[in-house]
């Protein structure tokens, strides 16, 4: 399956939304580690499970996690290609402030060009 | 390489570079002061940036664009919220149409500079906070990907021209 890796500043917008709550992220990194149910996340946290179930929807709906139906079960796995793409935006600056430092330094040094 | 340390913050959408020059804290301010000198490094690869306007004061401003590869213009304006020359200075960077009015629909980006003594000669810090990842988005979606390619031929450009 070829998955499609364009995103617009709405989605962008609700991934860092989904990431700027601490709950979401510990959720997200146990998923990461492995697949569980919503029951077991939920007993993880001194909250309710509509309140956990609601942190997994606000993951869903940025594309962070999937839920998935197993029997009786709710399953919540990691969508990694999305979380990498996250990475992949400040990565993209970091590469930027890279060239920058590169450049001004040989501005500095007058470095002889090779 | 003089980029020492890099650190991403995912959750305040900081991205915080620590490099190290082998020059005094001066001589790395004045890459900044003087606009003939930051617009030889400020545009990523492909992108020169031009300052129409610079002023770094308190007070002060500036007004500048890049030129991409197709001729097209991208404008942004700065404000300098503090400065303490030749050590620290802190501008809001924001998107701004050609006359340099700020699009005040679109958010901005705050650039924290710090320069200290130190290390081969002065040790820089640049923290920029992003107001939102839409910010960021946009910032990155200035062509920065394809212009890295060139980044080495434009580094060569700048070294033949300082010896000339």
């Amino acid at each position: 399956m070829v998955v499609d890796f364009t995103v617009g500043q709405a989605d962008v917008d609700r991934v860092f939304h989904a990431l700027a709550d601490a709950t979401r992220r510990d959720i997200l990194t146990r998923v990461i580690g492995e697949e569980q149910s919503v029951s077991a996340l939920a007993r993880r946290y001194a909250m309710s499970l509509p309140a956990v179930q609601k942190h997994v929807g606000v993951l869903e709906s940025a594309g962070l996690v999937q839920k998935l139906r197993r029997g009786r079960e709710a399953r919540v796995s990691a969508e990694l290609e999305r979380i990498r793409l996250v990475r992949e935006l400040l990565d993209r600056y970091e590469q930027l402030w890279r060239h920058r430092v590169v450049a001004m330094d040989h501005l500095l040094t007058d470095r002889p060009a090779k | 390489m003089p980029v020492l340390d890099v650190t991403k913050n995912l959750d305040a959408l900081t991205l915080t570079v620590t490099a190290e020059f082998a020059a005094d804290p001066e001589r790395v301010w004045r890459l900044y002061e003087d606009p003939r000198r930051l617009e030889r490094w400020w545009g990523p690869p492909g992108y020169p940036a031009t300052f129409l306007r610079h002023e770094l004061r308190p007070g002060g401003g500036s007004h500048y664009f890049m030129r991409g590869p197709e001729g097209d213009e991208h404008h942004g304006v700065w404000s300098v919220v503090d400065v303490d020359a030749p050590r620290a200075f802190t501008v809001d960077d924001a998107f701004a149409d050609a006359a340099g009015t700020p699009n005040t629909a679109l958010p901005t980006m705050r650039l924290a500079i710090t320069l200290t003594a130190g290390g081969a000669g002065t040790v820089l810090t640049s923290v920029s906070t992003f107001a939102s990842a839409e910010a960021l988005q946009q910032t990155l979606d200035m062509g920065i990907e394809e212009g890295l390619r060139g980044a080495m031929a434009q580094i060569d450009g700048i070294l033949a021209e300082e010896s000339a």
